[in-house]
């Protein structure tokens, strides 16, 4: 037994001509909370369905709890929970019935599968729903019903694909929650998100595009490894500003939030504040050394490869 | 004006949606193409070739001068000789034949008394098949070359024909038992092949294969219920056709239940196997109605299957609702064993084994 939840070396994909996920290695602790984090069509969706063992990959090798994928896929589904990005319950059987259903599935004794549908009810404030058709229920409901539905057989590796997606912010608060219960009892998690404040919670991230992996590591760690600086520029007309920034060849981006345009510059600029300064030539303006942030972290490995 | 740009707007949407639509658009080309070609040759209410059985008894050679003259019309095919009328009556409720044609001992006392020569044992179940030959009732029949038999003596019919398992001729009788098997093959095929392709559109099917549920599982699972719908049904039709039309039963229920559960297992089993082929529930109802075409024309159902020619019988022999049409009306009407019917029960059951395995080997718990 080794450490690693989830290997892959060289995992790749190609659906004809496309290639969704390039060469990726990876490393996923047990017991952990670990994002992808990626803009849509990143392949992140792709990614968590090779590791299931739903699809092949067309080159690279995976080991997911010792197993290797996708030769001992079906050895695997006892241990995993798997949580569609598309609600993927039957709308047309109630909270009860669908658990029930799938604790059958899983092969759960009547009794036992009673007592642990009862306690997922509770945990997860569905009891006063338990005869709600799942299609009459709000998104918040519905995941939920989907997360508790994806635990029910007590899996030690859970995978998520967006499962927020559809959630409003006090949900999605709430839902992390649950996450952490579940990763403090030994569960690994496998999380996909386009949410930063979503993949800020995470243990440790791996920044996806384009089916390429940019960068790995906690989100603290990316964020002090930031080699770009980032500035924000206060004032008038920002648009303006923000298209006249833009052109100077060190800004790597210029994104504006609010009353202020934040600015990612290159590493190779030494002196971010005065090399705007001159840059902009607009003395109105307020210029101050900014705390990178996620998207700071994301924006600058998405974008060092276009430059490249 | 501008109403006419937008319903032009919703017409080339729809045209380029049809057009993406590879099996939507196969079928608009497909159904009319084969399905003319296919009935254009089977529907032939003209029946010929039905299959009878000849005992002669007397052993003379004015017996094989009237066969003879019996073959010439094209409307029996003659397969088979017995010794006993008894033989011929067991092949008639075993369906290898549809009539017996046979001769009495004193064949030549008789033809010189001018009465009936022979007499027909027919299956009129089928009353169109019983039509044909009680036509043959009065055709003249020449005793020696060149000589009518009018010349010995006036004229009484040539045969005697007994009618069989339906003596008044009605229709119903054949029908009813028939129409189980065309109402099974629709709901059957169409719950089914609905039911996968369902699952995929709404995004069941990708929580349900990371799950231990092996593919054999979930298609019997899915099937188990259907034969109860089945069953019900096959009781509603034939229960009214008793109570309301007088259609007799003459089998037993034993029989009745097997040659049932043999065919809704053939017809779910199939519409399964379309399930793992269509993309989209409209595909698969395309698909159904396309099998369900030529079940209700070529399966014996609507035209006697031996009037049919030569190409139209094999494309009907691949139909499961052709051996249960024979099976059922064999079983209910005639009160025929399995046993007599073996081939068309060992057909459907065959049938049955390999579309399960066939969809269960092309459902593959993967998204590939």
């Amino acid at each position: 037994m080794t450490d690693a939840a989830i290997e892959a070396r060289g995992l790749s994909r190609h659906f004809g001509d496309i290639i969704a996920v390039d060469r990726v290695d990876l490393q996923i602790p047990r017991g952990e909370i670990y994002g992808f984090l990626g803009p849509n069509g990143s392949g992140k969706t792709t990614m968590i369905r090779m590791l299931c063992g739903l699809l092949t990959p067309t080159a690279g090798e995976v080991r997911v709890l010792d197993l290797e994928i996708p030769r001992q896929a079906e050895a695997l589904r006892r241990k995993i929970g798997y949580m569609t990005q598309k609600f993927s319950l039957y709308d047309d059987l109630t909270v009860a019935e669908n658990m029930r259903f799938m604790a059958r599935i899983y092969g759960l004794q009547r009794g036992a599968a009673k007592a642990r549908i009862q306690d997922l009810l509770e945990r997860y404030a569905l009891t006063s729903m338990r005869d709600r058709f799942a299609g009459d229920m709000s998104g918040g409901q519905r995941q939920r019903l989907a997360l508790a539905v994806a635990t029910l057989h007590q899996p030690t590796l859970l995978f998520l694909d967006e499962p927020t997606s559809a959630v409003d912010p006090e949900n999605r608060r709430d839902f992390w929650e649950k996450l952490f219960d579940l990763s403090d009892a030994g569960t690994t998690i496998l999380v996909s998100t386009h949410y930063m404040d979503e993949a800020e919670r995470c243990h440790q991230l791996a920044i996806l595009e384009h089916g390429r992996l940019r960068n790995q590591g906690s989100p603290a760690q990316l964020m002090a490894q930031l080699e770009s600086r980032v500035v924000e520029i206060g004032g008038s007309d920002l648009r303006r500003v923000k298209e006249h920034a833009m052109g100077l060849p060190l800004v790597q981006s210029a994104a504006q939030q609010g009353l202020h345009l934040r600015i990612l510059m290159s590493p190779d600029a030494s002196d971010p504040l005065s090399y705007l300064r001159e840059g902009l030539d607009d003395d109105s303006l307020s210029l101050n050394m900014a705390r990178p942030s996620l998207e700071d972290v994301f924006v600058a490995a998405t974008q060092e490869q276009h430059s490249s | 004006m501008s109403s006419l740009h937008r319903i032009w707007a919703v017409t080339a949407k729809e045209l380029k949606q049809l057009s993406r639509d590879r099996v939507t658009f196969g079928m608009v080309v497909m159904i009319p193409l084969i399905q003319l070609l296919l009935f254009g040759y089977a529907i032939n209410t003209e029946v010929r070739n039905i299959p009878i059985a000849v005992v002669d008894l007397s052993g003379s050679a004015i017996a094989r001068t009237i066969t003879e003259q019996v073959r010439v019309t094209q409307v029996v095919d003659i397969r088979t000789y017995y010794h006993t009328p008894r033989e011929a009556e067991a092949a008639i409720v075993a369906g290898t034949v549809r009539a017996a044609l046979v001769f009495p001992e004193n064949l030549a006392q008789r033809a010189a008394g001018g009465e009936p020569l022979a007499q027909w044992l027919v299956d009129g179940s089928d009353t169109i098949v019983g039509s044909a030959l009680l036509a043959l009732r009065n055709m003249p029949v020449h005793l020696e070359a060149g000589v009518p038999r009018g010349a010995y003596r006036a004229a009484s019919p040539s045969f005697e024909v007994a009618l069989f398992f339906n003596p008044e001729r009605r229709s119903e009788v054949n029908v009813v038992p028939g129409l189980t098997a065309i109402i099974l093959t629709m709901t059957m095929i169409l719950f089914t092949s609905a039911a996968l392709v369902r699952e995929r559109e709404r995004g069941n099917l990708e929580l349900l294969i990371t799950t231990p549920v092996h593919s054999l599982e979930i298609m019997i699972g899915k099937l188990v219920p259907y034969v109860f719908v089945g069953l019900i049904q096959i009781t509603i039709i034939l229960g009214l056709g008793m109570a309301i039309f007088q259609v007799p039963f003459n089998g037993t229920l034993g029989n009745l239940a097997a040659v049932t559960l043999a065919f809704i297992g053939a017809s779910l089993t199939l519409g399964l196997l379309i399930s793992t082929i269509a993309k989209t529930q409209m595909q698969a109802m395309q698909m159904t109605v396309f099998i369900l075409m030529p079940s209700i024309l070529l399966s014996g159902f609507m035209f006697p299957y031996d009037a049919m020619p030569r190409p139209a019988q094999y494309i009907a022999e691949v139909l499961p609702a052709t051996h249960f049409m024979r099976l059922i009306r064999g079983v209910f009407l005639r009160g025929a064993e399995v046993s007599q019917l073996q081939g068309d029960m060992i057909w459907l059951l065959g049938f049955t084994v390999i579309m399960l395995a066939v969809a269960t080997l092309r459902f593959r718990k993967t998204l590939d």
